[in-house]
C-alpha cells in the first residue's frame, strides 16, 4: 500500500484519517450537496410562500429521530474506531453492528414518511418545494443505504482480525463516509425541515 | 506494471518478428488494424468537416452532390465510427496486457475488423450516393424503423451489424478477462465497454410520442458520451499513464475509481439537462442544472490525474509524444467537456442557447478533447510497440508533437469562433424585442465561420502531419529508465 494514499491517523497525525481517496470523494458528495442547497435556497428566495405552505406540512416528531439516529451512528462508529485502536475486536465489530442497526432505523421511519407524502398525493411535480424536499431527502436516503453497506461490509471484514492498531486506514475511511452522511442530515434535517 | 516487460516468442517471422519482440502478447497486434482504420475515417471525417464549414458560407457548395445535411451526417457518423475503432483497437491490446493472457480469440478480432469496416464503408456510401430516403426503403427501414434520428442514422441493418461486431468484441474481451488477471483498469474499461453497447440497444426503441423518441435517444447519446464512455476515457488513460510514468498501479487505481464514481453520479441524472425544453416534466430543469454542475468535476479530476501521474513519474519513457497526448487528454478534456459544457447546461441560460453555435463549439471541444485525445494517446503509445519498438525516431516524435499542437490550437480556435458565433446568434435571434430570423442572423456571423474554417484548414494539416509522422524513420532512443 502506497503510504502517501493510505495513511492511518493513528500512524501520522499530520495526514486524514483513512484513505485520501475517500476524502477526495467526500469533498466531492459535500459539492454535489451543497449545489443542491444552494439551489435550494436560491429557489426559496423566489417562491418563499410555496415552501412555507409544504414545510407546515412537515411533522418534525420523526425527522427529530433520525437525527438523533444518525448522530447516535456517528457516535457509535467513532467508538468502533477507538475499540480498535485498543484492540479490543469483538466491542469493536459489535459497535459498527450498531452503527448499521441505527442507519436501519432511519431508513424504516424515513420509508415510513415518504409512504406518507406519497399516499398524500404529492409527487415531483406537486410544486418547488416538494420536488426539493423528494430529491434531496431520497438522494441523501441512498447515501444512508451506501454509507451502511460501507459499514457493515467493514463489519464483515473485521471478522478476521485484519484492524489492528496501526492498521486501521479500512475502518476509519468507513467512519469517515459515515460523518458526511450524518453531517450532510443535520444540514439537510436544519435546512428542509426546521428552517422555516 | 512499471517496467516495459518484453517477450520474445517463438516463431515470428518479418516484421512480425519486431512487433512480436515489442509486445507482451502477440495477439494484442489484432488492435493494429483497428488503430489504422481509426486513422483513415478521422481523416475523412476532417474532410467532411471541412466541406461543411465551407457550406456555413457558401450554402450551395458542392450543391446538390453533397447537401449540409448529408455532409452533417458523414461529418458525425464517421467521428463515432472511427472512435469506436479506436476504442476497439484499444480494448483487443490493454485487457491482454491486463489480464495477464492471450487474446481468447485472436482470429474472430480480425474477423469482426473487417465485418465492422465494410459496414461502415457500406453505410456511408449508402449515404453519398443515394438521397436518405431512398437508403431508408432499400435498407427495408420499415420491417423496424430506426432511421432518421440525429446521429443514428444508420440503417436498421448496420446496426444490427453493429450490434453483432459488439457481442464478438465484448465476448472476446469477457473470456480473456475471465480467465486471466482482474485489475481494476480492466474491470473499467469492461464495465465501459458493456455499457456502450447496452445503451446503444436503444436505438432500436423508436416510439411513436416525440417526447419519449427524444427521451430515450438521450439514453444512447448522453449515456455514452457523459457516461460509460468516460469510463473507457479513464481506463485508457490510466493504462497508459501506469505504463509511461511508472506510477505505482495502486495510486493509478484510486484515481480512477474515484473519477468513475463521480461520473457515474453526476452524469446520470445529468441527462436531465437535454430534457429541459422536450415536454417532460418541470423537475428535469433543477436536476438537469445540479447534477449537470457536478459533471465538470470528474473531468478536472482527470486533468489534476495525468499531471499528477506525470509528475511523481519513476521513469523517463522515451514515447514523449504518447506523454504529451496523455496530459493534452486531461486538459482538453476538462475544457471542452467540462467548461464548454457548464457554460450552457443551467436551465436559464440553455432556455437561450440550446440547439446554438455554443453547442457546437461544446461539442468540438469536448469530442476532440475527450475522445479523440484519448484514442490518439492510446495510439501514439501503442502503434510504436505494435511496429516494434518502444518509441518512435526523435524525429517522428517532434512530428508527432508538432502535430498536437496544430490540431489543439485548431480546436481551441474553432471553438472560440463557434463560441463567437453562437454569442452572434443568441443575442441577435434570441433576445431583445426584435429577434430576427433564424437565417438572418447567420448572416451576422459568418466572419466567425470564415475564422473557423480557415482554423479547420490548419487542423487539417495537423492531421496531414499526423499522419505523414508514421512514416518517419531515424533513430530511436531507447533510454527508458
Amino acid at each position: 500500500m502506497n503510504q502517501s494514499v493510505t495513511l492511518s491517523a493513528s500512524a501520522n497525525p499530520r495526514e486524514v484519517p483513512g484513505d485520501l481517496a475517500m476524502w477526495f470523494f467526500i469533498l466531492a458528495e459535500l459539492l454535489v450537496f451543497g449545489v443542491f442547497f444552494l439551489a435550494y435556497g436560491y429557489a426559496r428566495a423566489h417562491d418563499p410562500a410555496t415552501f412555507v405552505a409544504g414545510q407546515r406540512q412537515l411533522a418534525l416528531g420523526v425527522p427529530t429521530v433520525n437525527t438523533l439516529l444518525l448522530i447516535a451512528g456517528s457516535a457509535s462508529v467513532s467508538a468502533a474506531v477507538r475499540a480498535f485502536v485498543l484492540d479490543r475486536q469483538r466491542t469493536a465489530r459489535r459497535l459498527l453492528w450498531l452503527t448499521v442497526a441505527l442507519g436501519m432505523g432511519f431508513v424504516v421511519l424515513k420509508c415510513g414518511e415518504f409512504a406518507g407524502k406519497f399516499a398524500a398525493g404529492i409527487t415531483l411535480s406537486s410544486d418547488t418545494f416538494w420536488m426539493f424536499y423528494l430529491s434531496l431527502t431520497f438522494f441523501h436516503f441512498l447515501h444512508v443505504i451506501l454509507g451502511m453497506v460501507i459499514i457493515g461490509a467493514v463489519a464483515v471484514y473485521a471478522r478476521d482480525g485484519r484492524y489492528r492498531p496501526g492498521q486501521l486506514a479500512g475502518v476509519e475511511t468507513a467512519a469517515a463516509y459515515w460523518h458526511m452522511v450524518d453531517l450532510v442530515w443535520v444540514v439537510l434535517f436544519a435546512l428542509v425541515y426546521v428552517a422555516r | 506494471m512499471s517496467t516495459s516487460t518484453t517477450a520474445v516468442l517463438d516463431t515470428p517471422r518479418g516484421v512480425e518478428e519486431h512487433a512480436a519482440t515489442r509486445l507482451k502478447y502477440r495477439s494484442q497486434a489484432v488492435a493494429k488494424p483497428y488503430f489504422i482504420a481509426a486513422i483513415g475515417l478521422f481523416f475523412g471525417q476532417i474532410v467532411f468537416g471541412l466541406i461543411m464549414g465551407l457550406q456555413y458560407v457558401i450554402g450551395d457548395f458542392l450543391f446538390p452532390e453533397i447537401p449540409f445535411n448529408v455532409a452533417r451526417m458523414v461529418h458525425t457518423n464517421l467521428l463515432i465510427v472511427w472512435l469506436l475503432f479506436g476504442f476497439m483497437g484499444a480494448g483487443y491490446y490493454l485487457i491482454p496486457e491486463e489480464s495477464e493472457r492471450e487474446l481468447h480469440s485472436p482470429k474472430l478480432a480480425i474477423i469482426t475488423f473487417w465485418v465492422f469496416l465494410v459496414a461502415g464503408a457500406l453505410t456511408i456510401v449508402g449515404y453519398l450516393s443515394v438521397p436518405y430516403a431512398t437508403l431508408a426503403k432499400l435498407t427495408h427501414n420499415e420491417i423496424l424503423p430506426t432511421m432518421g434520428r440525429e446521429f443514428l442514422e444508420q440503417p436498421t441493418i448496420t446496426k444490427v451489424g453493429i450490434v453483432l461486431v459488439a457481442l464478438s468484441f465484448l465476448y472476446n474481451l469477457s473470456m480473456t478477462v475471465l480467465s486471466g488477471r482482474k485489475t481494476s483498469v480492466s474491470l473499467v474499461m469492461m464495465l465501459g465497454l458493456w455499457g456502450l453497447a447496452i445503451f446503444f440497444l436503444f436505438s432500436f426503441y423508436n416510439p411513436t410520442n416525440l417526447v419519449l423518441d427524444k427521451y430515450f435517444w438521450w439514453y444512447v447519446v448522453h449515456l455514452w458520451v457523459e457516461g460509460v464512455w468516460e469510463l473507457i476515457m479513464g481506463a485508457m488513460l490510466a493504462f497508459v499513464l501506469i505504463k509511461v510514468t511508472g506510477v505505482d498501479r495502486e495510486v493509478v487505481e484510486k484515481w480512477l475509481y474515484v473519477i468513475i464514481a463521480m461520473t457515474l453520479i453526476s452524469g446520470i441524472i445529468g441527462t436531465g439537462h437535454h430534457y429541459y425544453w422536450i415536454g417532460t416534466p418541470g423537475y428535469w430543469q433543477w436536476w438537469g442544472s445540479i447534477f449537470s454542475a457536478i459533471e465538470p468535476i470528474p473531468f478536472f479530476m482527470m486533468t489534476l490525474f495525468s499531471f499528477n501521474m506525470v509528475n511523481r513519474r519513476r521513469r523517463e519513457h522515451p514515447n514523449k509524444a504518447a506523454v504529451l497526448w496523455a496530459l493534452g487528454t486531461g486538459v482538453m478534456a476538462f475544457l471542452g467537456a467540462g467548461v464548454w459544457g457548464f457554460l450552457h447546461t443551467l436551465a436559464p441560460v440553455n432556455y437561450l442557447t440550446h440547439g446554438t453555435q455554443l453547442t457546437a463549439a461544446h461539442g468540438h471541444m469536448a469530442f476532440y478533447g475527450a475522445y479523440a485525445m484519448v484514442v490518439i494517446t492510446m495510439i501514439s503509445y501503442t502503434m510504436p510497440k505494435l511496429r516494434g519498438r518502444e518509441a518512435n525516431s526523435r524525429g517522428a516524435q517532434k512530428l508527432e508533437m508538432v502535430s498536437f499542437w496544430l490540431m489543439t490550437l485548431a480546436m481551441v480556435a474553432i471553438t472560440l469562433f463557434l463560441t463567437a458565433a453562437g454569442y452572434v446568434q443568441v443575442s441577435l435571434q434570441r433576445m431583445g424585442t426584435t429577434p430576427m430570423p433564424f437565417m438572418v442572423a447567420q448572416d451576422h456571423a459568418a466572419t466567425y465561420y470564415w475564422l473557423r474554417e480557415a482554423s479547420g484548414v490548419v487542423f487539417f494539416i495537423g492531421l496531414a502531419l499526423y499522419i505523414i509522422s508514421f512514416f518517419v524513420k531515424g533513430k530511436t532512443d531507447e533510454a527508458a529508465h
